[in-house]
């Protein structure tokens, strides 16, 4: 497919170089207004993809292709306003009140010595209003819950305006309710056109939204393609080593084990 | 609703911009209290038209108490502008600017200068300054070295070695010292004292602080984007090490250039980002300004009393670490806890 904005081209890494790699060639593509979902046991390396992908960690022999070029030849702050990362968490030693936090999602947006004005500050407060956490702006982050959090750090990627979202776990800390709004917000991501990649341990996450899987285990080769076809029965057994069956209640697809 | 959430924001913005004038209103009209208060002719206020008639009021004013207020408004602002910088930076409320070697080098290159060098004020504090100056480069070399941490504590260790290291050197010093001579002045040079401020030597100190106060507020919202974590910085478009880098060498060679001519005047730059915080909140944009004014408020404000409450001087250290410490067990066990609707 020729609208592939972020391309993963034979990477290979590792962190320390007296090791063998965690990443053996990894390829894969994803697209714009499509949902990649990473999907392995811990350890397989897919924050470690994250942080490739985001431009962060380099491969030792590959390359990554964002839009056509190599990331390693962006200007830092135009690869901030392409591309954003959601942590899994962050520290955060202050007390920044939400909107504040959100405001550094401005930040590539700004040369080094800008300071935020009105028009950053409706953007914030527009990414506060998708995650559904607009009432929240004035708070401190240090109170906040820990989904609460994952929400605020989702909107301050948005007040990136990327063209490419990167979400680590995206659902670790929510409740029901949340999860359920985090795949709505990330289904209307995709109809605007963003290309969202996100590693996730949840099979109901991914049946739910993820449009390709990119499967990775350690000692394995990495496989990607449609979710349909790579997100199989056998394709998790063999990663988890676990006897899952994917079964349809109500029309949704659920994995289970015994 | 978010609408009405905007405008709040921004009305808080406003309401804390007025804050700001306000403090910088209150600060100019210290200063300018500040030159007629102390000890001549007595204790006290010097009424203002004294300095047409008297002549050596005048002398007074003009080669003692202004550079030596200049020299205490610069130290409160520079100290309090890096602590901020620092604290933000190590992400560690408890950091203050001399760390990172600064402060025991300085302490070192006087106690030198002291011993073994003519000790004249000027010797003093070159030695003050290049030693504080060497003391940075070494933690900075040594963090460089070090194989294992995240940036940030690397440096933290590199410079509690650092400063172990010049510590030790100054007891060695204080040891071989004239205990006549060289040991009380070793000793009150510890306790910080802007006693012997002249025009000269504040203006040897002039260019770096100004320069590095330039830089910190042109970089006060950056601040807060190079304040999380590296990769975090990274992804929102910033170059953390090497910006990171210009922030701390804006805060810590300032420091140096005067602690070189004031001694060591503690709490200063710990407290003041404290309060800064605690009424500005976390924003540096707002919290770089205003640390910078009470910095400037606090310290004029010690060193008045400092000149005038005794007959003779006392040593300015001792004040600014008793204020602090107690304003800073006030804040702590004061912990307001923010209502939230």
């Amino acid at each position: 497919m020729s609208d592939a904005v972020l391309c993963f081209d034979a990477v290979t890494f590792g962190y320390r170089r007296d090791h063998p790699p965690i990443l053996r060639e990894v390829s894969f593509a994803l697209h714009a207004g499509r949902v990649l979902a990473v999907v392995g046991p811990n350890g397989a390396g897919k924050t470690t993809l994250l942080a490739i992908a985001l431009g962060w960690l380099r491969p030792w022999r590959g390359e990554v292709w964002l839009d056509g070029r190599p990331i390693r030849t962006y200007p830092r702050d135009a690869r901030g306003r392409w591309l954003a990362i959601v942590p899994q968490s962050e520290h955060t030693p202050f007390d920044y009140t939400v909107l504040e936090y959100v405001l550094m999602g401005r930040a590539p947006h700004l040369p080094p010595l800008g300071i935020p004005g009105p028009e950053d500050y409706r953007i914030a407060m527009h990414a506060l209003e998708q995650v559904g956490i607009a009432a929240l702006a004035d708070h401190a982050v240090p109170t906040l819950s820990g989904g609460e959090r994952q929400l605020m750090l989702l909107a301050r990627a948005l007040a990136q305006q990327p063209k490419v979202l990167l979400l680590d776990e995206p659902t670790a800390h929510l409740d029901l309710h949340n999860k359920a709004r985090l795949i709505e917000i990330v289904r209307a991501l995709r109809a605007q056109g963003l290309a969202v990649m996100m590693t996730n341990h949840e099979p109901e996450v991914v049946l739910a939204v993820a449009d390709d899987v990119l499967l990775m285990a350690a000692g394995q080769p990495a496989l990607s393609g449609p979710a349909e076809q790579v997100f199989t029965e056998a394709a998790l057994r063999r990663i988890y080593q676990l006897p899952i069956r994917l079964v349809e209640i109500d029309g949704r697809r659920h994995a289970i084990w015994t | 609703m978010s609408d009405a959430a905007l405008r709040a924001a921004l009305a808080q913005d406003a309401r804390r911009a007025r804050l700001l004038w306000a403090l910088l209103a209150g600060l100019i009209a210290l200063f300018a209290v500040s030159i007629l208060v102390g000890r001549y002719p007595q204790p006290g206020v010097l009424p203002w038209w004294r300095l047409a008639e008297d002549d050596l009021a005048l002398r007074l004013v003009f080669n003692l108490r202004i550079p030596r207020l200049l020299a205490a408004l610069l130290l409160g602002m520079t100290l309090s502008a890096a602590g901020l910088v620092l604290q933000s930076l190590f992400g560690n409320p408890l950091v203050e600017p001399g760390f990172l070697g600064v402060s025991q080098g300085a302490a070192f290159g006087a106690a030198f200068a002291i011993v073994f060098l003519s000790s004249t004020a000027l010797v003093t504090q070159a030695s003050a300054a290049a030693f504080a100056l060497a003391g940075l480069g070494l933690s900075y070399a040594l963090a460089r070295r070090l194989r294992f941490g995240g940036w940030v504590l690397r440096l933290v260790l590199a410079g509690i070695a650092v400063s172990a290291l010049f510590s030790a050197g100054v007891g060695l010093l204080k040891y071989i010292a004239d205990p006549l001579t060289q040991l009380p002045e070793i000793t009150f040079w510890l306790l910080g004292s802007l006693a012997s401020i002249t025009w000269p030597r504040l203006l040897n100190a002039l260019p770096a602080v100004l320069a590095g106060l330039t830089i910190l507020l042109l970089l006060r919202w950056r601040l807060n984007v190079l304040s999380l974590s590296e990769q975090t910085a990274f992804s929102l478009g910033s170059a953390p090490g090497r910006e990171r880098l210009v922030l701390i060498v804006a805060a810590v060679v300032p420091t140096a250039a005067m602690i070189a001519i004031s001694g060591i005047v503690g709490w200063i730059g710990l407290i003041v980002p404290h309060i800064a915080r605690r009424i500005f909140n976390a924003d540096t944009r707002f919290g770089m300004p205003a640390a910078i004014l009470i910095g400037g408020i606090f310290a004029v404000a010690c060193d008045n009393a400092a000149r005038t409450l005794l007959a003779g001087e006392i040593p300015l250290g001792i004040l600014t670490s008793l204020l602090g410490a107690l304003i800073f067990l006030g804040l702590m066990t004061a912990q307001q806890i923010r209502a939230r609707p």
